[in-house]
């Protein structure tokens, strides 16, 4: 089997905070009813924790699993381990209407850090969404419009933000995120 | 600028993050209809300056259609609810009575 690549291995920018992708990401499309007990299970079974309430994005060891819309979750976890994650969830729903696909190489995943101000800042100089401390908090996820293309975000913590976009875009997205940290560009409205 | 929630994931947000899916409401005429009530579907379109119920799409967010009632013209929004809504909702239309008394937007009022 060939070697997979992620989009842009090695990517990274250091300026007003650091880009870097992050590398091949497991990541499985799951639709269906959030609500069922078997989506419990399945989300269990293939990623270690509860299914998240809405906008919310729960972490477990390697894996996260966000919320994405009202019937879908975007399940991530170690590349390697998308087969046995899928075969859990498809062990887990078995006879209930679902769909579970593995879409990690149609995704790339990039990772900005820095000052906790400075990581908000990047944001929301590309999105239009409110960054203040009181709208955006770790345990959220956004998806919306990153420049002229669509991208989810999720702060790991206050020093750290992940984004996620299609990986057709992904040198667009990481010169955006690049082009925000740019010396002189500081605005300093997050502290 | 326009700001619209979107009932199905609960974000507020810039018109940039949504699709126009123009007007609300539409009543569907196909195959076996007269050409008239084809015509008027294809055609005849609302388009006020003022109260105006229309489709939206959350495309850069959780990907939902839905509803939205607003004023063309001040882009204040009376009320955003479910895509599956045959017509404009009560609570909406009395929102919308309380700012804009008289108001019509066809056979609604
Ligand atoms: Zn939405």
């Amino acid at each position: 089997m060939s070697e997979a690549q992620s989009a842009m291995p090695g990517a990274a920018f250091e300026g007003a905070h650091t880009v870097r992708e992050t590398g091949l990401c497991g990541m499985i499309t799951l639709r269906g009813d959030l609500g069922a007990s078997a989506m419990a299970e399945a989300v269990r079974d293939a990623a270690g924790t509860a299914v998240p309430g809405r906008r919310e994005i729960v972490h477990e060891g390697a894996s996260s699993v966000a919320w994405m819309s009202p019937d879908e979750l975007l399940v991530m976890t170690e590349y390697a381990r998308v087969p046995e994650a899928l075969a859990a969830i498809g062990a887990a729903l078995k006879g209930a209407h679902h769909l579970a696909v593995d879409v990690s190489d149609a995704r790339a995943m990039f990772e900005v850090t820095g000052k906790p101000g400075a990581v908000r800042e990047a944001i929301a100089k590309l999105c239009p969404v409110d960054m203040g401390h009181d709208a955006f908090a770790p345990g959220q996820i956004r998806r919306t419009r990153m420049g002229q293309v669509a991208a989810a975000f999720w702060m790991v913590d206050e020093g750290t933000i992940r984004v996620v976009c299609f990986r057709s875009v992904a040198e667009y997205v990481f010169g955006l995120l690049r082009d925000a940290g740019l010396p002189g560009g500081e605005v300093g409205l997050f502290g | 600028m326009l700001i619209l929630e979107c009932p199905c994931c609960g974000v507020k947000g810039e018109e940039t993050e949504f699709a126009p899916g123009g007007e609300a409401h539409l009543k569907r005429f196909g195959p076996g209809s007269s050409e008239d009530d084809f015509h008027a579907y294809l055609f005849e379109k609302e388009n006020p300056r003022g109260v105006h119920f229309e489709r939206w799409r959350h495309a850069n967010g959780c990907g939902k259609w839905f509803h939205a009632a607003r004023d063309t013209l001040t882009l204040e929004v009376f009320g955003t609810y479910p895509a599956q809504t045959a017509e404009p909702p009560k609570d909406i239309r009395d929102k919308i009575a309380a700012r804009r008394p008289g108001w019509r937007w066809r056979e609604f009022s």
